[in-house]
């Protein structure tokens, strides 16, 4: 019997809603709530032998140590599948099934399969590493995900060849593989084309990204008189990094005040960056967020003033949605506090 | 403008005394060739071997691939501008010795060259394991600089290719197909009820040994252009490539342009197919921009509903092919797009250098990074030492066994954005 340890938040672990969303990882022997279903598409080729639960925010907060402990007591039981979810269209929930998943996975070599919502973050940031089955928005979509959850489930434990993202119900986690079609290439293009003449339906063979591309603002008139911000992506923080931003695929950002500082210096500034060499940006910040030289200006009258904060992440393999996130957030606050223009800088 | 394409099956080749084609088997006359294509003094030797279907031999690198064809009536003759002179060709009957090839081989000239197995895994992926090869093994003087280099193993392909095309002058085709394209208004007035579809036929102009020409002139120094479809099919378009083997277009591929026939097939049925709209991709930004925008000018003036777009190479066209569906669509035309794809190894990396979301249309000849194992062959015609270098392959490509780990990118046509082949790729 193929053995399956099932991960759920507090409220489909049946805990509570917000208020029990701080709790701590804990285990229940066999299914609890959606599990029933889930052990239930089985059909007695798998059985969950157990649940654990976590709260969301107690997962979100505590990351790395929810991690290790969830990972001890899914050890425990030396399965042979691990689910997670569905985290439908909850963010805190989808980053915490995709964050595990992953690491089990890659600590236990066994297979992983969660479900979410096409929007959730965590498909952004997991999709590439993991089998997410697409769901819908709320769990009203636990009928349909659970049995696309099972049969892939299944399909990875016994090794069988996965179909297609449309075959199996998974969100396509951009590979690309090569095949031979049926008909050579400059025909598919001239059935397309008719089709596309027509106003018929086509399937494109390849989804062109879509690069967000944005257009720059007019430039600042007098910039003697403007409020100049630093944000950068090169992980410039404060000694000691005070909130732990991730060297690699961050998942936050910084706000540091740099009143008073006229230079940034080895003993006060570092970078928590760690996709570049950090030697010299270690030895002199300022060569990545370049506080010396703004106050050099401030001084000589050639810019209005440095805004009394700055903001930073670690742009290494970070996912658009996040950067994405962070950058309107950090744009709120900048108009906010009456900024007229902003250095990026990045490595 | 209407040629009658005469087409010879050829299903096997024979070195004899002397060149003809009798019951399908194309006769050649080895001396007779090599005087025929000998007299370059930059070209130290010149040999000929044979490559058949199924057998266990590999060329490598193959430089380009050419097609034997002869003008029996019409004007001008094949390969326009370099073996004939400037007439306008495409019209009048051309014969094809359909099923045979000249191969080039030799030296390496840049890093860019290709690797045809006549049998194994790599067979599948190359259109020139199926066709009988004559290939021409050329070494250069010493010192020969690259570009000089290229361009006169280029002239002996083209020159071999006459010469044995000739062999099919007086001979009766297995098949004649008819094609036809009027002039523009003519054209228009014939099926006034179909859809207007032109050609947007992107020519390799990278320059340093990327090169693409018509009627003899660098395509890099062409403003975008109209030309009748059968005049392709006459050698008006050849290659003068040393780009990435798997999707540069071969003049093989040239004289064969699936879009063109697949879009003739269609043709007076489903949609009108006014002729080919010929453009470059060079590298400087203001070509680019001027290329694109006179490219978008004539597709609109000569009142196309939709077209076909094809690119050739890859990362820096990725822009033009890219500019030119912007411009296109814009003007409210319908594109379609035919492409490769480079997303790494693992096929988990981006897949094009540029993007726009008006390419919802877009055929894929797949990821030319996917790696293949070639497996060792009876015997190599060429250099196979070219497999470390050339693009796609990497040092320690080539094992002590004689067979090949490398991308598919170093197989000549396996990626075609012409869609000579039949390799796509899915998302996963």
């Amino acid at each position: 019997m193929i053995k399956v340890v099932h991960y759920l938040n507090q409220f489909f672990g049946q805990i509570g809603g917000e208020e029990k969303a701080h709790i701590e990882p804990f285990v229940k022997e066999g299914f609890v709530g959606p599990g029933m279903a889930l052990n239930a598409a089985f059909k007695g080729q798998a059985q969950i032998v157990a649940t654990i639960i976590c709260g969301d925010s107690y997962f979100a907060e505590n990351e790395e140590k929810a991690k290790e402990t969830i990972l001890e007591m899914v050890k425990q039981y030396q399965p042979d599948l691990f689910i997670a979810g569905p985290a439908f269209n909850a963010g805190r929930y989808g980053n915490a099934c995709g964050s595990i998943c992953k690491y089990v996975k890659e600590k236990l070599n066994i297979p992983v399969v969660t479900g979410m919502y096409i929007e959730n973050p965590g498909v952004d940031l997991y999709k590439k590493d993991l089998y997410i089955i697409s769901t819908k928005d709320s769990a009203a979509g636990m009928r349909e995900a659970i049995p696309k959850m099972a049969d892939l489930a299944l399909k990875l434990v016994n090794n069988e060849e996965i179909g297609s993202p449309e075959e199996e119900g998974y969100i396509e986690r951009g590979i690309r593989k090569n095949y031979f079609a049926e008909e050579r290439g400059s025909k598919r293009a001239v059935d397309m084309l008719i089709k596309k003449i027509r106003g018929e339906e086509f399937k494109t063979e390849f989804k062109m990204p879509d690069f967000d591309r944005v257009a720059p603002n007019p430039p600042v008139l007098d910039i003697t008189k403007a409020k100049i911000a630093l944000v950068t992506s090169g992980g410039i923080v404060p000694k000691g990094n005070p909130d732990k931003i991730e060297s690699s695929s961050a998942s936050k950002f910084g706000k540091y005040s740099i009143e008073g500082v006229n230079d940034l210096t080895s003993e006060t500034f570092e970078t928590a960056h760690g996709g570049y060499d950090p030697v010299y940006a270690n030895k002199d910040a300022d060569r990545v967020l370049p506080v010396d030289v703004l106050r050099e200006l401030e001084r000589e009258g050639k810019i209005g003033e440095l805004h009394k904060y700055y903001y930073a992440t670690v742009g290494n393999g970070t996912a658009v949605a996040n950067a994405k996130r962070f950058g309107q957030q950090i744009a709120r606050e900048l108009i906010a506090d009456g900024v007229q223009a902003v250095i990026l800088t990045s490595t | 403008m209407r040629l009658e394409l005469g087409k010879i099956f050829i299903k096997d080749v024979q070195f004899s005394d002397s060149t003809r084609v009798e019951n399908g088997i194309l006769y050649i006359n080895k001396e007779e060739l090599l005087k025929e294509i000998s007299g370059d003094e930059r070209l130290k030797s010149i040999d000929v071997e044979l490559a058949k279907p199924g057998e266990e031999v590999r060329i490598i690198p193959v430089k380009d691939v050419i097609e034997p064809r002869v003008k029996v009536e019409g004007k001008g003759g094949i390969f326009p501008g370099f073996i004939s002179k400037v007439d306008t060709v495409g019209s009048g009957r051309t014969h094809v010795l359909k099923g045979a090839a000249v191969v080039t081989t030799g030296k390496i000239v840049g890093f860019q060259e290709g690797i045809i197995d006549m049998s194994g895994e790599g067979a599948k992926y190359t259109p020139f394991s199926k066709t009988n090869n004559v290939v021409i093994i050329c070494e250069p003087v010493d010192n020969l600089p690259q570009h000089e280099h290229e361009e006169a193993v280029r002239m002996v392909g083209f020159k071999a290719a006459a010469y044995l095309g000739m062999a099919g002058k007086n001979v009766e085709p297995d098949e004649i197909k008819v094609y036809e394209t009027l002039p523009l208004l003519e054209q228009v007035k014939k099926y006034p009820e179909l859809p207007k579809v032109i050609y947007v036929y992107m020519l390799q102009s990278q320059g340093l040994l990327h090169d693409t020409y018509v009627y003899g002139v660098d395509a890099k120094k062409i403003i975008p252009t109209f030309i009748y479809p059968t005049e392709v099919f006459d050698g008006a378009i050849v290659s003068g490539n040393c780009v990435s083997a798997c999707d540069k277009n071969p003049t093989y591929v040239h004289m064969n342009n699936p879009i063109i026939e697949d879009l003739y097939e269609r043709h007076g049925k489903d949609i009108n197919f006014l002729g080919c709209v010929i453009t470059n991709e060079n590298v400087y930004l203001a070509d680019k921009e001027r290329s694109s925008n006179y490219t978008a000018k004539l597709v609109e003036f000569l009142g196309a509903d939709a077209v076909i777009i094809s690119e050739e190479g890859f990362g820096n066209p990725d822009a033009d092919l890219v500019m030119n569906c912007n411009k296109i669509e814009e003007k409210g035309i319908k594109t379609v797009l035919v492409t490769d794809e480079y997303a790494g190894r693992d096929g988990a990396s981006q897949s094009l250098a540029d993007s726009t979301p008006k390419g919802d249309a877009v055929v894929t000849a797949g990821n030319a990074n996917e790696i293949v194992i070639l497996p060792p062959m009876k015997k190599v015609i060429g250099h196979p030492e070219a497999a470390d270098v050339i693009a796609g392959g990497f040092a320690g490509s080539l094992k002590e066994d004689g067979s090949i780990e490398a991308e598919i990118q170093v197989i000549t046509g396996a990626t075609s954005e012409v869609g000579f082949g039949y390799l796509t790729a899915k998302g996963f």
